[in-house]
């Protein structure tokens, strides 16, 4: 059983080829066999810092808030130089599907330039932009169009 | 209006609109298929009608619909044939068929008369196995003339055609415009949860039969456009999670990507000559627009304002283009040279604006327009002016001109509730006037790109 002994690092990578892109939810079932997530896992970055930041209509202005998560984002980074991260920025379904996919794109950069900022190194992060082809929440209503608007950090 | 119905293009020009749609069999039959051949029948006892200037202008027939008999062609595929040059005319909004029998020999004008119908058909399909041979005819019921005989002879499996050609024929010589029935339309074919779509490019004729998948749906596909040159669709895909711009070849296959840019490439368009395409490229927060040329794969940047720039679209000359960009705080239309430059705003409604067409006539701009929360679907004229909404709705979104510019195709989603139950998408097409919207049968649809004319 080589599995046992890559320890963290390893379980990182095999749960980063589970999480092949941003929206997709992360595997899990490797992790439920310890106490808590993984550690450098998508579900340790979800647990310990907090995976995405919303925004505002039609705006990429980072909040108080969404400056907290990428603080934290950018903390765990540091802890886990190893990892990868991809950012996915999405919309709500209040803009035409090619504007927003630069929006979204505009979203995922925002976040991205932040972490940079914060010390993280460009080359250890992506971006994307689903537009708003990728939902999180289904409904058309002001709750759901504002979990929408996001940029989400996923564990390559 | 007078009461007769004078043919508006000369028979040559008629039967060389037939005569010209030579094509091969392509890609999972998405080409169009074999050759037509298109020979004119005599007019049979009857002098021909003088070709003249249009005397029912399609303005008209939108408030009154020319009433024109159509009888079966026959049974089996002659009734098929017959149904779909009736769904044609009828579904356009501008004509109203109007079934009786074949009658033996010239048609009973006087009875045609006291039905109100203005115009006639006449005809027979001849079965000869592999192939068919379909004889046509149209009269001017008032002064009893004929106004087009042609024998088109095709592929038994080509029956389609033969009967949107003839539509188009029928919509041609009435209305003295070029019809459009004998073109198709690429579209995204949607399935599954609304937070996953499966997503594949697909294609179907105008009417939303022979529908076709030309991917399989392993990735994210949007925006399929249409070259107005040939059969080749330029589409975005998140192939390998790196979202861009390809070409796809409807007569061989054959994918290949356009231009290997740095950040996401989306937003194509092609020029109206089919040799390059404009799109959008994000870079930092925005987006810049490109030129790609097909020949040799060089690019050029067109814009580099920092903001988003994108939804490029040239006009028909090809001199300028319009596009869609937040320069000015909010995403609104702009028209430039196709060079580039100073770039002039021209929308000014209340809203945001977005995915601008330009009509291949020229004289339109169809866009989308969203505002508190519910989107519209517009036209305004280059310049600005005359600002029209066409149809309102949750989402009504990226219009595409039918050939002859006189009908739009676009998206309608409805909204979803809480847990995304009622989410509807689908694709509809309406008259430029805000005449006549209906959905085309083509199940949960986006992005709908009509084709030029099939060659």
């Amino acid at each position: 059983m080589k599995l046992k002994l890559l320890g963290a690092a390893g379980m990182a990578l095999f749960l980063a080829a589970c999480s092949d892109h941003a929206n997709k939810n992360v595997n899990t079932g490797a992790a439920t066999q310890q106490v808590g997530p993984a550690p450098g896992s998508e579900a340790d970055l979800v647990a310990t810092a907090g995976d995405r930041v919303l925004f505002a209509f039609n705006q990429n202005t980072l909040s108080s808030d969404a400056k907290a998560t990428l603080d934290k984002q950018a903390a765990w980074l540091a802890k886990y130089p190893q990892v990868h991260v991809q950012i996915a920025g999405n919309c709500d379904d209040r803009g035409t599907e090619e504007y927003n996919i630069a929006l979204g794109e505009r979203r995922a950069n925002a976040a991205h330039d932040y972490l940079v900022a914060k010390g993280v190194d460009a080359s250890r992060i992506t971006t994307i932009s689903y537009g708003k082809d990728r939902p999180t929440a289904v409904g058309d209503d002001e709750a759901s169009w504002a979990q929408n608007r996001n940029a989400i950090t996923a564990v390559q | 209006m007078t009461s007769s119905v004078k043919p508006l293009i000369p028979d040559d020009d008629a039967d060389r609109l037939a005569a010209a749609f030579l094509g091969r069999r392509g890609f999972m039959g998405a080409g169009v298929a074999g050759g037509l051949m298109a020979t004119p029948l005599f007019a049979a006892g009857a002098a021909h009608a003088q070709a003249g200037d249009a005397e029912i202008t399609v303005d008209q027939a939108r408030t009154a619909p020319i009433p024109i008999v159509l009888p079966s062609l026959g049974g089996g595929v002659a009734q098929q044939i017959t149904d779909v040059i009736s769904a044609d005319l009828g579904n356009c909004g501008l004509f109203r068929p109007i079934s009786a029998s074949m009658p033996q020999g010239t048609p009973d004008f006087g009875s045609y008369k006291s039905m109100g119908a203005r115009a006639a058909v006449t005809g027979k399909v001849v079965d000869q196995g592999s192939s068919l041979r379909v004889e046509f005819r149209l009269w001017d019921v008032m002064t009893g003339k004929q106004i087009q005989g042609t024998a088109y002879t095709a592929a038994a499996q080509d029956w389609r055609r033969i009967a949107h050609v003839i539509a188009d024929v029928i919509y041609g010589r009435l209305l003295g415009e070029q019809g459009y029935f004998n073109s198709r339309i690429a579209y995204i074919a949607r399935s599954g949860p609304r937070a996953h779509q499966t997503t594949r490019l697909a294609i179907m004729d105008q009417d939303g039969a022979d529908s076709r998948y030309l991917t399989n749906g392993q990735w994210l596909t949007l925006t399929p456009r249409f070259n107005p040159a040939n059969s080749e669709l330029a589409f975005m895909s998140y192939a390998n999670y790196r979202p861009r711009v390809y070409l796809f070849n409807l007569n061989t296959g054959q994918q290949r990507l356009l231009g290997d840019f740095s950040g996401i490439s989306f937003a194509p368009h092609f020029s109206p000559d089919g040799r390059s395409v404009v799109l959008s490229v994000t870079r930092g927060g925005g987006s810049d627009i490109y030129t790609v040329d097909l020949a040799t794969m060089a690019r050029r940047q067109i814009t580099s304002t920092g903001a988003i720039d994108t939804s490029p679209s040239y006009s028909p000359d090809g001199s300028q283009i319009v596009f869609n960009s937040d320069r000015g705080g909010s995403p609104q239309l702009y028209i430039m040279s196709a060079a580039g430059g100073d770039a002039k705003r021209i929308s000014y409604g209340h809203g945001n604006y977005g995915s601008p067409v330009w009509s291949p006539r020229g004289d339109l701009i169809a866009f989308s327009r969203i505002a508190n929360g519910s989107f519209s679907l517009g036209v305004m004229a280059p310049d600005g002016t005359g600002e029209r909404i066409l149809t309102q709705g949750f989402t009504v979104e990226s219009p595409t001109f039918c050939p002859n510019g006189r009908v739009l195709a676009f998206c309608r989603q409805s909204a979803a509730g809480h847990n995304g139950a009622g989410f509807a998408t689908g694709i509809s097409t309406i008259d430029i006037t805000g005449f006549h919207e209906r959905a085309l049968p083509a199940g949960s649809a986006s992005d709908p790109t009509w084709s030029p004319l099939n060659k």
